[in-house]
This record gives C-alpha cells, sequence and structure tokens, in this order.
C-alpha cells in the first residue's frame, strides 16, 4: 500500500500511516489529508506542524489527550479542547493529524 | 480518583539498549497512563542507565527513546524513583541523569522535577506500599 506524491512513491501501513518517517512532506501531507477527506487550511496545519515539533522533542506521537493538554498550554484554551480538535479532525485528533504528520499511531491511544 | 486508585510500580532493572526490556516498559507506562492508575516508576540496577544524559544509539542503529523520559509528565507520570546506591556503584551521580519535570495542577502549574533519588532501604519501602509492582 502506498500513495502517490509528484512521480514516488510512498509506502504505508494498513492504516495509512507512513513506514518511514523520514519521506514525509508537505505534499504528501496534503495527499494523506485527502484520503482523510481534510481539506487542509491553517488550523490544521498548525496542529499538524505542532505534532511534528513534539516528536522531534520527544520521540513519540502524543496520545489524544496529551495532545489537547499541549495545544491548550501553548495555543490558548480556544484551541486546546476537544470540540476544536474534533472539528479540525472528526476521526481523532491524534490518530488523523499524525498521520499527516507523517508520525507513528499515537502512543496510548486505546 | 486518586486515592481510589490502584498503585501501580513499574520496576526497571536493566540498561536501555541490548534487550527490549526498557522501552517495551516506557511503551507500558505511557498506554497504561490513560487509565487512570497511580503510577510510579523505578530505577534500579543498570536501570538508572536508562536515565543517563547525552545517550546516542547511532553506533548501533537504534532509536534513542531517552528524550520519551521527558514526555512522562505530559501523561501525568511525575514519580520517578532512582536507587542511590545503584546509581554509586555505577560511578554515576544524579548530575549524570537527564533533567525531568512535571507540572503541578495543584500548586499553580509550577515545574517541579519528578525524578527522586532514594536509598535501597526506601526503594523497599515504597515497593511494600504498591498494589501491583511490575519488572522489567
Amino acid at each position: 500500500m502506498a500513495y502517490q506524491v509528484n512521480g514516488a512513491t510512498i509506502e504505508h501501513d494498513e492504516e495509512g500511516y507512513i513506514l518511514t518517517l523520514s519521506d514525509w512532506s508537505k505534499e504528501l501531507a496534503d495527499v494523506i489529508a485527502e484520503t482523510e477527506e481534510i481539506d487542509m487550511n491553517e488550523e490544521h496545519w498548525e496542529v499538524v506542524n505542532f505534532l511534528r515539533e513534539y516528536y522531534e522533542e520527544y520521540q513519540i506521537a502524543p496520545a489524544v489527550r496529551v495532545l489537547i493538554k499541549s495545544i491548550k498550554k501553548s495555543l490558548g484554551p480556544e484551541k486546546g479542547n476537544n470540540k476544536y480538535m474534533y472539528e479540525l479532525f472528526p476521526y481523532g485528533p491524534a490518530k488523523q493529524a499524525c498521520k499527516i504528520a507523517g508520525l507513528p499511531k499515537p502512543t496510548g491511544c486505546v | 480518583m486518586e486515592n481510589d486508585a490502584k498503585r501501580f510500580l513499574y520496576v526497571n532493572r536493566k540498561a536501555p539498549y541490548g534487550t527490549i526490556y526498557a522501552l517495551e516498559s516506557l511503551e507500558v507506562v505511557l498506554i497504561g497512563a490513560a487509565f487512570e492508575q497511580n503510577v510510579s516508576l523505578a530505577f534500579l540496577d543498570d536501570g538508572v542507565f536508562q536515565l543517563t544524559k547525552g545517550q546516542d544509539t547511532q553506533g548501533i542503529g537504534v532509536k534513542n527513546f531517552s528524550p520519551t523520559y521527558r514526555a512522562l509528565g505530559d501523561y501525568d507520570v511525575n514519580k520517578l524513583y532512582v536507587e542511590k546506591e545503584s546509581l554509586e556503584e555505577r560511578g554515576l551521580s544524579v548530575d549524570d541523569l537527564q533533567e525531568i519535570t512535571y507540572e503541578d495542577e495543584d500548586d499553580d502549574w509550577e515545574e517541579k522535577p519528578s525524578i527522586n533519588i532514594v536509598s535501597r532501604s526506601e526503594m523497599a519501602d515504597i515497593m511494600a506500599n504498591q498494589d501491583v509492582v511490575l519488572s522489567f
């Protein structure tokens, strides 16, 4: 299973998470988002970029509870809440945003 | 909630690389943290190496997961007990360990250290006070 981006073939697992983290690009993010039926806007990118920074620092993709708490801390309570995050990513903010960000499935997601 | 929750202690006694124990333990802790348990971690014997700073795994071709210990505070895991004798026997001190902190919800989110250095006899008491002890 694979995504097609600019002629390149990027392999992913059965749930759509890419296998090689370094394969990620902004163009790939748009392709993954399309398969998730998400039209990427600035708010989506803010979360995706936040996740990539979190991964860079801690080497894990955070669970949804932790993601929302951390967003609240750095971007404020009007964004760090369930309603806002689920409106952006209806099928799970951590799961969908991590997939688009090219990260593994969140650790501690149940 | 905290008082009703079972007390879980994850005991880490092996070096971080070479076996899968350290990483598996950390993953179980992060997954288990979703269940509102009262979680503590103990580091003794070679397990104290898991928390050392400046880990570099490039030469052995595995992922350096030591930065993940610093995310434990985000998962509300903020009691890390490190045995003093185990550190000393390996020529280590608290200065060789990475700084791990959490923000105290009950104290205006003040940042506090998660690592507590305890003696061997204190560690025995900590273990005796748990409902569940999982050894890795």
